[in-house]
């Protein structure tokens, strides 16, 4: 099957004109329209379009760059010019938004002649870890249709997963990248937070917000971060720090290399499977010349707390502007304006969009304001330091994405704080600002993958991606492909 | 620990711009409560002597020259977005006195 080609295969079979980008962006929509009645993970089809730029790359002769002629899926918050893009959301649905520009990312992908084959399901507005919130139903996990793929980039993850396109991308603000790739056993990076443009992706919780790729292998990560990353002046927060070559990074191996494992990781009444999964991972690095050190990250258990009060506060404010004035959803006959506000958003937001939005009001509100944002900001600090402490003892850090495999659809349901507890590994990094990396690092005994996360320090992409890469290579994780029947 | 009533949730959510049913006013009291006992627990840790943290890679203030560039997308691509009528390259809403 074509379509489960890694982006590096691909290209050199294109290259050798062995395939055309028609037959792979073909090989995708076959596969979608094969699977994804399952899955779920497409909720939008931008078949006729990417059939079309498929043949110009062809025609063009577009071989250069290694995403040349390379279908994928963006999650439903990447605007593109003339395609729909509404965050999973009914207040961006009733008036379909169609952004009239694309965002920095989907533009840097077109140049390099990458084929965008539709939108991938999320959360609301990427709110949540299983993609259960998302307007259009949840994405099931394509290693166990009753389970989720994770969220909120779950769309993308189990598109990756069940070989519909050959990469994706996806956000991260609270582990939305590194958690359902890990329950779905692919590779997805979290960047350090500047490192990629957030320019025309629908934010969430703007101090946190990150985006990044979803892939079937490390060097395809490699390939995918040198082509969006860098200062975008369209987006103020993004570093003016210099964007090494990644794939360069790929070839040294770990020896010499200090990886940190961290003993607030490996906590009471986490899952047995996961535990030694992370453990004898350790051991595969130590194998590799790799030195292993006991490292502390003492306020580990404080950055969940943390991350749900920052990403609620500013949630209530970056959602403030779906208001039915400039786009999507809109009721008729209000009695004054504020009555048109109320009832757009009260129709147009889910329940936990709702949820934040008013945890975030009343955190925000007057006279809580210190006991909540600002003390939340202060603990992110010592968060921080806890890594500048660690990084100062080593190279890199690792530890599991999530304290269980994939979870049951509706397990849940009702219980909002159980369901933020699976983010207890993913949040640390997201108050540092560091990259972290989900790798394929095993299975349970029923046949659910685990996630491996690795971590670098601030802009250390590099090293995130070396070692990710040479513990792959070491590792027959990654070639395991969902047992999964057609529709 | 934080225990909203039904009231304090109308009232958030009045703030808010939102309106939470009398069906479902009791849920929302009973999840929001759990979120803040849940964050509660920040105010435990000793912060005296902290910095907080608003932007974690320490850029500062992005400079550019002071030239006019003109939009890339045009007024009108962006009006069409908006799902109220149009009337003189305006969005006419519904009235802010009733």
């Amino acid at each position: 099957m074509l379509s489960s080609l890694t982006i590096t295969e691909a290209h050199e079979h294109l290259k050798s004109k062995k395939i055309s980008s028609v037959e792979l962006t073909k090989a995708c929509i076959d596969r979608i329209e094969s699977v994804d009645k399952t899955l779920n993970a497409v909720i939008f089809q931008n078949f006729e379009r990417a059939l079309a730029e498929a043949k110009k790359v062809d025609d063009q002769g577009m071989r250069s760059h290694p995403l040349a002629g390379i279908p994928y899926l963006a999650k439903d918050v990447y605007c593109e010019e003339g395609v729909p893009t509404t965050a999973c959301s009914n207040i961006l649905r009733d008036k379909t938004y169609i952004p009239p520009f694309d965002s920095t990312t989907t533009k840097r992908l077109k140049s390099a002649g990458a084929i965008s084959i539709g939108k991938s399901n999320t959360d609301e507005f990427t709110m949540g870890g299983s993609t259960e919130s998302s307007c259009c139903g949840p994405t099931r996990n394509p290693w166990d249709t009753t389970r989720v793929a994770g969220g909120s980039s779950g769309g993308s993850a189990a598109g990756v997963a069940a070989d519909e396109c050959l990469f994706a991308l996806g956000t991260d603000t609270g582990g939305s990248i590194r958690q359902p790739a890990g329950y779905c056993n692919i590779a997805g990076l979290r960047t350090t937070y500047g490192r990629t443009s957030r320019y025309g992706v629908m934010s969430m919780a703007s101090s946190l917000d990150t985006i990044g790729p979803l892939a079937k292998s490390v060097e395809d990560i490699a390939i995918i971060l040198q082509t969006i990353a860098g200062k975008d002046p369209m987006d103020a927060t993004t570093g003016d720090v210099a964007v090494p070559d990644y794939r360069k990074a790929l070839k040294k191996d770990m020896k010499g290399m200090k990886v940190g494992i961290p003993k607030e990781y490996f906590i009471d009444g986490m899952n047995s499977e996961v535990e030694s999964a992370v453990r004898e991972a350790a051991k595969v690095m130590q194998g590799l010349g790799a030195t292993l050190v006991d490292v502390s990250l003492p306020h580990t258990k404080y950055a969940t707390p943390c991350y749900y009060v920052l990403c609620p506060s500013e949630v209530s404010s970056n959602m403030a502007r779906f208001d039915g004035i400039r786009f999507g959803h809109s009721v008729s006959n209000p009695k004054d304006l504020i009555d048109y506000y109320i009832r757009v958003r009260t129709e147009g937001f889910g329940p936990e969009v709702k949820r934040r939005i008013m945890i975030g009001t009343y955190a925000l509100s007057a006279g809580y304001y210190d006991a909540y944002y600002r003390q939340a900001q202060k603990v992110r600090t010592l968060v921080l330091q806890d890594f500048i402490d660690a990084y100062a003892k080593v190279d890199m850090i690792i530890a599991p994405v999530s304290p269980t495999p994939a979870f049951k659809i509706g397990a849940y349901e009702g219980d909002p704080v159980a369901m933020y507890l699976e983010d207890i590994f993913l949040d640390t990094q997201v108050m540092a600002g560091i990259p972290a990396m989900s790798v394929p690092g095993g299975f349970s005994n029923n046949n659910l993958p685990i996630g491996l996360q690795i971590m670098g320090p601030q802009w250390g992409e590099e090293v995130v991606l070396r070692a990710g890469y040479a513990y792959e290579q070491a590792t027959v994780w990654h070639t395991k492909r969902p047992p999964l029947s057609k529709n | 620990m934080t225990k909203l009533s039904a009231t304090q949730v109308r009232h958030i959510a009045k703030l808010a711009r939102l309106e939470i049913g009398d069906d479902e006013v009791e849920k929302y009291a009973k999840e929001l409560s759990a979120i803040l006992a849940y964050i509660d627990q920040l105010s435990e840790v000793d912060t005296s002597k902290v910095q907080a943290t608003a932007q974690v890679t320490g850029i500062k203030n992005g400079m550019r020259p002071d030239v006019v560039n003109s939009s890339p997308v045009d007024r009108e691509a962006l009006l069409a977005t908006s799902p109220l009528p149009i009337v003189d390259d305006q969005i006419e809403t519904p009235s802010a006195h009733g």
